[in-house]
C-alpha cells in the first residue's frame, strides 16, 4: 500500500510540475530555441567539414544537449524558487521524504528536454538536411529516457548542494557549457587528456549520449544504459542523504526561509 | 553640471545595484569562467571539425562574449527598476533623458571590454594561441569598440524592455542570433549569403573581423574601415535605442504600464 501511494504520489508531483514548467514562456519555448542556437553553430561548423558522418554526430549530440540545459539551468535554483513562492516550508513539513518531492520535479525539467531533442533533430533536418538514422527505434527511446532519468538525478542532487546559496542559478548557468564540452554531445572524448576523460565517465550524459548513439546505429548500448543509470542512481543517493543533512541543518539554524 | 553628475554618478549608482553585489562572487562564474568554457567549446568543435584554427574561436568568442554584460546589463536598467519599483520614481525626475540612460551605459561598456579582454588573455594562454606583443594594445582598442557598440544594442534591448516583462528572455535571444550571425565561430564568407548580409548589419562582426586581422600581424591602419564601421552601426543602435525609449516611456504613460510585473 505504501509503494501504492508512494507511486502514485511521484507520478502527481511529476505530472503537476510539468504541466506548472510547461507553462511558462521562458522554461517551455526559451529552453527549446537556446540549444537551437548552439546546435545551428554546431551544423554550419561541422558543415563545413568534408566528411558527411560527422554532421550525423553533430545532429544527434545536439539535440540532446537540451536534457542537459534545461535541468543544470533550472534545478540549481528549484529550492529557491521554492522559498520565493513560500512553498519551502509546506514541502519539507510534508510527511513525505524530501527527495521523494524533488526528484519528480528534476524528472519534470529534464523531460522539457525533449521538446527541445525534437526539435533540434527536425531543425537539423529542415534547415541543413541532417536526418540521424536510427536503426533501432525502441532501444532509441529506453536510451533517451533512461538518460533523462539519469540527468534528473544528478539535478536532484545539484538543487540540494545549492541550496545553502542565494545565487545559486548562477552556479547552475556555470554547468551548461562544461558539460556540453565534457559529455561528448558535439566533441569526441579522446580529443581530450586522459584525466578530462574521468570526468566525463563521472557524469551520466557521457553515458547516456553513448547509449543513444549505440542505438542509433545499431549496436549494444546495454552496457552504457546501465552505467548511465548507475551513475545516476549515485548521484541520487548521495543527494538524498545530503537532503536529510541540509535541512537538519537548516531547521536547526532556522534558516530554511532564508530570501 | 547636473546633467554630468547624473551621468557618472547615476550611471555608476545603477551598475552597482544593476548585479546585486552583495554577493559579488555572482561575477565570477556568470563574467569570467563562463566567457572561458565557451572558447573551449567551439575551439574544440572546431578542432573536431577540422575548421579553423584555436586563434580564430578565442578571438570570435572573447569579443561575442561582451555581449552578455552589455545586452543583459542595459536591459536591466529597465527591467531592474521595474523590479525594485523604483522605474516609475526614476522617469517622474526631470532628468534630461541622454546623460539618464548613457551614464547607465558607461559602467556597462567598462565592464564589456574587462569581459572581453579577460577573456581574450586567459582563452589564449589556455589554448596556447600566439598574438604578437604589439597587437595587444589595438586589440585593446578594438574590444573597447565592440563592447561599445554592443552596447548600442544593448540600448535598445533595454528599450524592449519598458514593454516586453521577459528581458533576459530577449537578451538571450539576441545573444544567441551574435553567436551564429556575426562571425565569431563561422566565417562571414562561410555562412550562406543572406545570413552573412544580417551579419553585416549587426553590432561585433566589424570588430571581431578586425581583432582577427591584428592579431595577424595587421595594423590599426589596415582595420580601420572594419573599425569605422563598427562605430557607426553603434552610434545607429544607440541612437535608435534611446528614441524607442523616449517613444516606450511616453506609451508607458499613457498606457500606465510602466510598471507591470
Amino acid at each position: 500500500m505504501i509503494v501504492v501511494r508512494t507511486l502514485r504520489m511521484l507520478a502527481v508531483c511529476y505530472w503537476l510540475h510539468l504541466k506548472m514548467l510547461a507553462a511558462s514562456v521562458f522554461e517551455g519555448i526559451f529552453q527549446v530555441i537556446w540549444p537551437l542556437y548552439f546546435a545551428t553553430v554546431a551544423f554550419l561548423v561541422y558543415g563545413q567539414s568534408d566528411d558527411p558522418k560527422v554532421l550525423v554526430y553533430a545532429g544527434l549530440g545536439a539535440a540532446v544537449m537540451g536534457i542537459w540545459s534545461v535541468v543544470t539551468t533550472t534545478a540549481s535554483g528549484l529550492l529557491q524558487r521554492e522559498r520565493w513562492h513560500g512553498t519551502l516550508e509546506l514541502l519539507v513539513a510534508s510527511p513525505t521524504r524530501f527527495a521523494f518531492i524533488l526528484v519528480p520535479i528534476t524528472t519534470a525539467m529534464a523531460s522539457l528536454g525533449l521538446f527541445s531533442l525534437g526539435s533540434t533533430l527536425l531543425w537539423g533536418w529542415l534547415l541543413f538536411g541532417v536526418a540521424v538514422p536510427i536503426a533501432d527505434p525502441v532501444l532509441f527511446v529506453v536510451s533517451i529516457l533512461v538518460a533523462v532519468f539519469s540527468i534528473a538525478l544528478l539535478g536532484f542532487l545539484l538543487s540540494v548542494a545549492v541550496v545553502r546559496y542565494r545565487t545559486a542559478w548562477a552556479m547552475g548557468n556555470l554547468l551548461e557549457y562544461p558539460g556540453w564540452l565534457l559529455c561528448g554531445f558535439l566533441i569526441p572524448l579522446t580529443l581530450f587528456p586522459t584525466w578530462v576523460n574521468w570526468i566525463s565517465y563521472l557524469l551520466p550524459p557521457t553515458w547516456g549520449m553513448r547509449a543513444i548513439r549505440e542505438s542509433a546505429s545499431g549496436g549494444s548500448p546495454w552496457v552504457d544504459i546501465l552505467l548511465c543509470l548507475g551513475v545516476g542512481l549515485a548521484y541520487g543517493l548521495v543527494g538524498t542523504l545530503l537532503s536529510e543533512t541540509v535541512l537538519r541543518s537548516a531547521r536547526r539554524n532556522a534558516t530554511l526561509s532564508l530570501t | 553640471m547636473t546633467s554630468l553628475r547624473i551621468f557618472f554618478v547615476g550611471g555608476l549608482i545603477s551598475f552597482r545595484a544593476l548585479f546585486n553585489w552583495l554577493s559579488p562572487w555572482i561575477y565570477i562564474p556568470s563574467l569570467l569562467v563562463a566567457p572561458i568554457v565557451q572558447i573551449l567549446l567551439f575551439a574544440y568543435m572546431g578542432r573536431s571539425a577540422g575548421v579553423g584554427s584555436d586563434a580564430f574561436y578565442v578571438i570570435g568568442n572573447a569579443v561575442q562574449y561582451s555581449a552578455i554584460p552589455c545586452l543583459f546589463a542595459m536591459a536591466n536598467t529597465v527591467a531592474g527598476e521595474r523590479w525594485t519599483q523604483t522605474l516609475g520614481i526614476v522617469l517622474v525626475t526631470p532628468a534630461r533623458r541622454i546623460p539618464l540612460f548613457l551614464g547607465r551605459s558607461l559602467p556597462v561598456l567598462a565592464n564589456g571590454w574587462l569581459v572581453s579582454m579577460f577573456s581574450l588573455v586567459v582563452g589564449s594562454l589556455l589554448l596556447g594561441v600566439s598574438i604578437p606583443a604589439s597587437a595587444w594594445l589595438p586589440l585593446a582598442l578594438v574590444v573597447a569598440i565592440a563592447a561599445a557598440s554592443c552596447t548600442g544594442l544593448g540600448l535598445a534591448n533595454a528599450a524592449i524592455g519598458l514593454r516586453v516583462r521577459e528581458t533576459a528572455v530577449m537578451s538571450n535571444v539576441l545573444f544567441g542570433l551574435l553567436l551564429i550571425f556575426c562571425g565569431a565561430n563561422i566565417a562571414l564568407s562561410a555562412l550562406p549569403g543572406w545570413m552573412a548580409a544580417v551579419g553585416h548589419w549587426l553590432p561585433l562582426s566589424h570588430a571581431i573581423a578586425a581583432a582577427r586581422d591584428l592579431a595577424s600581424g595587421a595594423s590599426l591602419g589596415d582595420v580601420s574601415g572594419l573599425l569605422w564601421q563598427e562605430v557607426g552601426l553603434g552610434v545607429l543602435y544607440g541612437a535608435f535605442g534611446l528614441l524607442m525609449l523616449r517613444v516606450f516611456e511616453f506609451e508607458g504613460r499613457r498606457r500606465a504600464t510602466l510598471e507591470i510585473q
